[in-house]
Order: C-alpha cells, then sequence, then structure tokens
C-alpha cells in the first residue's frame, strides 16, 4: 500500500511517499529531505492527530459564542464525533480564560478548553 | 486639546504591541485609539491555533494570543479609547479622533504610530459578472458571521482565492457541517502556507483547483452557482473549460490590502508595491514621528512576525520622543528590490544605524534553490541560496551593523533573488 502526502514540518514542503504493509505497518518513506520528515510521514500514517477548535454558543455574555479548542491534539478521525458533542453545548457567562469545558471528550483523554473570556 | 507623548492609532496585535514597547522604554503619556467595541483586532476572530510559535514558543489560538498583551497592556498605565474613530491626522502630529462619550477630539502628539491593519480585497475589485446576489462574501466576513456572531452563511460553498482565511474557513465551515464544492486559485500555486493546505483541505478531501477562476455568478435574490473556468498563462479564462458548480455561498480570499487611507491624508509616501507607507529602519514613515507597524505596512503572514515589527516601532518612537530628534534628518541609504525580490521592507536604512537590520522581503513567483544576495556597489553583504522561497512565505535578511558603517552611502543597497 502506497500513500503520497506533504510533509509540513518545515516551510519546504517535501513530497513524501510512504510505503506501508497490510497492517499499516510503515516500511518505506521517500521523498523527504530530512529526519523530521521521515517522523512526520510515519505519526501520519500511524497516527495522525489534529488540534480542533470552534466556537460554543453562551447565553448572556456580551457576544454569543466562546472559543475553544481542545487542550491536545486528538485522533484526527474523532474530530467529526467531537463536533457534533461540542455543538450540543450552551454555556452561561461568566466564562474564564482557559477553563475546562468538556472533561474528556469522546474518551480522547483531551479536554476541551476556553480560548477567551466572556 | 488633550496632549500626549505617543498616539498609537489601532489596538490590534501592532499597536498593542508597539504600546507596550514603547512603555517599556520609559514612554510616559500613550494613548490607543480602536476604532471596535474591543481590543485585539483580527486576531479575536481567528479561532484556530498556530499563533506565536515563534514569539511565545507555543501554538496559541488568536484569541489567545491578543488575550496575553491585552493583559500586559492593562497592567500599565497606557489609556485606551475603544469605539473611537480616527479621521485625520493633521501638520504638527495633530491626530483628530471622534467617538459617543468624547465627541470630536483633537489630540497633540509628539509621536504617532499607525497600526491600522488591513482589509480583505472585496468582490468589487475582482469585477466578476453577475448580480448582486447575498452569499458572496469575504472569507473574513464569513469568519466573523461563524466565530462571533455565531450563525453559519450558507450551506454549500465555492471559496475563490487560496489565501490562509479561505483555507482556514474552508475547514471551518466543513466542521460546522456545510459542504465545501472546492477552492479555486487564479495562480497556478497555491497563496497559503503548505500547513493550512494539507490539514485544511487534504485532510478534508477538498479539492484544490489551480490556474482556475470564477467567471460569472448565477441566481438573484440568493447565490444559486458560479461557472468557474481554467485559465491560459496570462491568466485568461480559456474557452471550452467552463463548469458550472451550484452553491449557495462564494467566499472570496483574494488578497489583503494595507488601510492607509489616514496614512495618504498625512501625506505620508506609500510603496506602491506594499501599499503601505515607505519607512526606515525604525519603521519611521516619511513624515518625522510618525511609524508604521504590523499589516498597514505590509501584510505578514504571522503575526509573531507583526508583533517583532511593532516592538521595532514602539522602540523607534519611544527614542524618537525622548532623544527629541524631531529636527534630526538621518541621511539615508535607499533599499531596492531587485530580480525576483518583489519589495524590500524596510525602503531606506539610516547610514548611522546602531543596530543590525532585518530586511523583510517578498518573491514574485515560486524558486527552487533561489539565491537571495544583498549588495551595495561590489560589496556583498549577503549571499545564500535557499531550498525554496514562495510568494506566500516573507523572507528576511540580516544587515549586520558593522557592515552598515562600511556602506558606501552614495550607493543603495541591493537585494536580489535569482531563480
Amino acid at each position: 500500500m502506497k500513500k503520497d502526502m506533504i510533509c509540513i514540518s518545515c516551510p519546504l514542503g517535501c513530497p513524501l511517499s510512504v510505503e506501508m504493509d497490510e497492517s499499516g505497518k510503515v516500511l518505506s518513506v521517500s521523498g523527504n529531505s530530512c529526519k523530521r520528515g521521515e517522523q512526520y510521514a510515519i505519526d501520519e500514517c500511524t497516527n495522525p492527530v489534529r488540534m480542533l477548535t470552534t466556537t460554543i454558543r453562551v447565553h448572556g455574555g456580551a457576544l454569543p459564542m466562546i472559543p475553544v479548542k481542545t487542550s491536545a491534539p486528538i485522533p484526527k478521525g474523532k474530530m467529526m464525533e467531537c463536533m457534533q458533542v461540542i455543538n450540543r453545548m450552551a454555556l452561561d457567562a461568566p466564562i474564564r480564560m482557559g477553563e475546562v469545558i468538556i472533561c474528556n471528550i469522546c474518551d480522547t483523554g483531551v479536554d476541551i478548553i476556553a480560548t477567551n473570556e466572556l | 486639546m488633550l496632549k500626549y507623548d505617543l498616539v498609537v492609532i489601532g489596538g490590534g496585535p501592532a499597536g498593542l504591541a508597539a504600546a507596550l514597547k514603547a512603555k517599556e522604554l520609559g514612554v510616559d503619556k500613550i494613548l490607543i485609539l480602536e476604532r471596535s467595541t474591543t481590543l485585539g483586532g483580527i486576531l479575536r476572530q481567528c479561532i484556530h491555533t498556530g499563533f506565536g510559535l515563534h514569539h511565545f514558543g507555543e501554538e496559541l489560538s488568536g484569541p489567545e494570543y491578543a488575550y496575553r498583551f491585552i493583559k500586559d497592556v492593562e497592567k500599565t498605565d497606557i489609556e485606551i479609547k475603544v469605539d473611537t474613530m480616527v479621521t485625520d491626522i493633521l501638520t504638527g502630529n495633530t491626530v483628530i479622533a471622534t467617538n459617543n462619550v468624547d465627541g470630536l477630539m483633537e489630540i497633540q502628539a509628539t509621536a504617532i504610530i499607525l497600526a491600522m491593519g488591513c482589509r480583505e480585497r472585496p468582490r468589487g475589485a475582482l469585477e466578476i459578472p453577475g448580480s448582486r446576489a447575498s452569499g458572496i462574501m469575504t472569507a473574513g466576513t464569513a469568519q466573523k458571521y461563524v466565530n462571533i456572531e455565531g450563525y453559519m452563511p450558507g450551506k454549500k460553498i465555492v471559496i475563490l482565492g487560496s489565501g490562509d482565511i479561505g483555507l482556514i474557513m474552508a475547514r471551518r465551515m466543513t466542521l460546522e457541517g456545510a459542504k465545501v464544492e472546492m477552492v479555486c486559485e487564479l495562480m497556478p500555486y497555491s497563496g497559503g502556507l503548505t500547513r493550512n493546505i494539507v490539514q485544511c483541505l487534504d485532510d478534508l478531501n477538498i479539492p484544490l483547483k489551480l490556474s482556475c477562476t470564477v467567471i460569472q455568478t448565477h441566481g438573484i435574490e440568493r447565490l444559486e452557482g458560479v461557472t468557474i473556468a481554467n485559465v491560459d498563462e496570462n491568466r485568461k479564462p480559456i474557452p471550452g473549460t467552463e463548469q458550472y458548480i451550484e452553491c449557495d455561498t462564494l467566499m472570496l480570499s483574494v488578497g489583503l490590502i494595507p488601510e492607509n487611507e489616514l496614512t495618504r491624508n498625512a501625506g505620508i509616501m506609500i510603496d506602491p508595491i506594499t501599499g503601505g507607507a515607505i519607512v526606515d529602519e525604525n519603521r519611521q514613515t516619511s513624515r518625522p514621528g510618525i511609524f508604521a507597524c504590523g499589516n498597514v505596512l505590509q501584510v505578514h503572514d504571522l503575526v509573531d512576525y507583526v508583533t517583532q515589527e511593532s516592538y521595532t516601532a514602539g522602540e523607534g518612537a519611544a527614542k524618537y520622543i525622548q532623544t527629541k530628534a524631531k529636527n534630526r534628518r538621518p541621511k539615508y541609504i535607499p533599499v531596492c528590490p531587485e530580480g525576483g525580490a518583489r519589495y524590500v521592507v524596510p525602503q531606506n536604512i539610516s547610514s548611522d544605524a546602531d543596530s543590525d537590520v532585518k530586511l523583510y522581503f517578498r518573491v514574485r513567483d515560486v524558486y527552487k534553490n533561489g539565491r537571495i544576495t544583498v549588495t551595495n556597489g561590489d560589496t556583498v553583504l549577503y549571499s545564500k541560496k535557499k531550498p525554496k522561497l514562495t510568494p506566500g512565505e516573507m523572507e528576511y535578511v540580516t544587515v549586520k551593523v558593522e557592515d552598515i558603517k562600511k556602506l558606501d552611502k552614495k550607493l543603495p543597497i541591493i537585494v536580489k533573488v535569482e531563480g
């Protein structure tokens, strides 16, 4: 199995090509011009993670929405599931900067925290 | 008449950093004038992360990055007037501003820092045929609707322009349940950061169509669709490649324009390429005591660089105020772009500059293994090959202070990029 991607470890943007076996184990990485590129390719093929940022509706604040983020990157495949949970929420002001809004969202071990105060 | 040592116009990341630096260096009376209701500028609606990697060594969201500066300003005696519009800068560095509380104000400043930021190129600048249906807006406007005001501007979206705001909005709209059909880019390369192409488009299987543009919008009351077409090397649509795409929203991410109406009215010289003021290494404009920094000076890709530039301007303003350098007209050595370099900021260096000077520039085209050289007459100040140079990423080179001392002051400094 072959997978192509662009490395984002630095502005160079090397086109990477990854060879994997049936179980998804990385056999080889090519196209990278440094070690970081190889690690990026392996991470992207075995456990790709992303920061999730969105907003939650707030009642009684100066503004109707509070921005939030995951406290750490979450598995890429869980983004939409987390969005569904977050979009069912509504909060009441006041909210502090960095306040934990949802603990351990979708069993990721990661919290949703406020990135502003309202 | 109100009197201040320093008046900062704009309370976004540039204005906040410049004011803080001037305060740190001992400037006494500082006033920030902000048009919006709150400080923080455009960062308030940039809820995604990626800010602060250089400046704080960690990845923050826009509101978090702004929050740190706002809190730092609140700890000082810097005065702030929000909901305040500056309408003019008169001779003698008098600022005319107005708001609901103070009415019309005449503010006498020893120094002024321009930090008004930029705005998005609007639909009218593109001349796309079609009626004025609702559902056509800039990506930044859509970002404000979704992230600040909390409603969705549409369900089926086409984005024209692959600037970073457009890419970020492609992901944002998808996360909120909209279908982003595609991002069309006129140029044969994207104007956005690679990281955003990967994480905002590739991750979500949103196609990026290069050398492609919107040639017609359809719908009278509400947008119903757009016609796209491929373009040739002269960016002209190729007949026969037209394709109809059904959509209810067209978002434009087609460039940013420094907001320099005040600057122009004040008679300050503007660089036709950057659209911002012509400045020296302290970010002083052609009018003594008036400085500029951030996106009003040149459009940046990273807020971290805005902060850096604003510190430079804050420092320059502090020096101007404290040494009363009002009558000192420094002898300038011009800095000129050549070859693949499109522009350079600062455009002038004082011959008596007392520290290293970073020259910021952008390239015209994508260069693989391009060479950057900085010369003064026959003297080579810098020469280096870079594996990749793209118009989407600002570059800089440093000229050492000892080299500035040795410059031939009758000749310009040339920043040249060759493929």
